[in-house]
């Protein structure tokens, strides 16, 4: 869904004036709660793993530091995550990375489709590129084998193994909940791009989640 | 009976998160819609994607080490002292 982005909520305003009050818990809270995924973002910006521990301190000093600024118009995740990436961005570029950051949100141009094209029937066939061998429905997977540890393992799996790119556009999106309008604004990406992404990265776990369910029907 | 200006399966699965994500410009949803009508295999990709999207958002997130939130309390304490 396109549209504009989400502005702070009254949660938002409440922990921002709890953290200007001086309260220590209301900001390691907030460093609970987005602390691990800022890392995975800051280290697509910089070389090491040591540099974006380092800018991701930085970037909550940042926060800190703007935080009477804070008028929300956004949310304050997306603040925090903007702040972050022009944090990661100014490191990176000091370290003079060879990458340009234009291309960090770039899809790729050889990406392989959606479905396995042998799933389709081809040229010759009766229907060309109508299903061969179409998905079978989930309907009678039980939810609890669904929801199970062995299951969400392997969609965590499928996703640690996407391109990063990827993977933090889908973690930020499924996991996370983030509106497209949100991880638009605080990675600073095009919609296109964003969905592009996106989509790429949810068929594949699909493709994988897919895999997973079959093996088990036929043992 | 299949007219050009129809969809075929193998077009649809990379148009669904378009879809998905309302971003399809009225007629290619509409052509969208009309092939999911008549398509089962379709039909089920679609509920697919959205079980794996629904599954997705239960997976949880990594733990911060406490060496990590120590750094942090630090931070804040010396922008304390700078107010």
């Amino acid at each position: 869904m396109s549209g504009e982005p989400p502005r702070a909520s009254a949660e938002d305003l409440a922990l921002v004036a709890a953290i200007r009050a001086g309260d220590e818990r209301a900001f390691m809270m907030l460093v609970e709660r987005h602390q691990p995924q800022m890392l995975r973002i800051a280290a697509m910006y910089v070389a090491t793993r040591a540099i974006a521990e380092d800018v991701v301190q930085d970037a909550w000093l940042g926060v800190l530091r703007g935080l009477d600024g804070f008028a929300g118009r956004s949310s304050l995740r997306t603040w925090i995550f903007r702040i972050l990436v022009n944090t990661a961005k100014t490191r990176g570029r000091r370290e003079r990375r060879s990458v340009p950051f234009s291309s960090v949100w770039t899809p790729g141009g050889d990406e392989e489709p959606a479905v396995d094209p042998d799933r389709f029937q081809s040229e010759g066939d009766r229907w060309p590129h109508q299903w061969a061998t179409p998905p079978e429905s989930w309907e009678g997977v039980p939810e609890e084998h669904l929801l199970s540890k062995e299951t969400l393992a392997r969609i965590g799996e499928a996703i640690d193994a996407l391109p990063p790119n990827q993977r933090e556009v889908i973690r930020l999106r499924d996991l996370h909940g983030w509106s497209s309008a949100e991880v638009r604004n605080a990675l600073d990406i095009s919609e296109t791009n964003q969905r592009v992404l996106l989509h790429r990265a949810r068929s594949k776990v699909r493709r994988a989640l897919e895999s997973y369910l079959g093996e088990g029907a036929s043992t | 009976m299949i007219s050009p200006a129809d969809m075929d399966c193998r077009e649809l699965v990379e148009l669904i998160t378009d879809y998905l994500e309302d971003a399809l410009p009225a007629p290619e949803r509409a052509r969208l819609e009309a092939h999911l009508e008549l398509c089962d295999g379709c039909t089920i990709y679609l509920e697919q994607m959205r079980t794996a999207i629904r599954l997705a958002g239960k997976l949880t997130e990594d733990q911060i080490p406490q060496e990590g939130k120590d750094g942090l309390l630090r931070v804040f304490r010396e922008w304390k002292s700078e107010a």
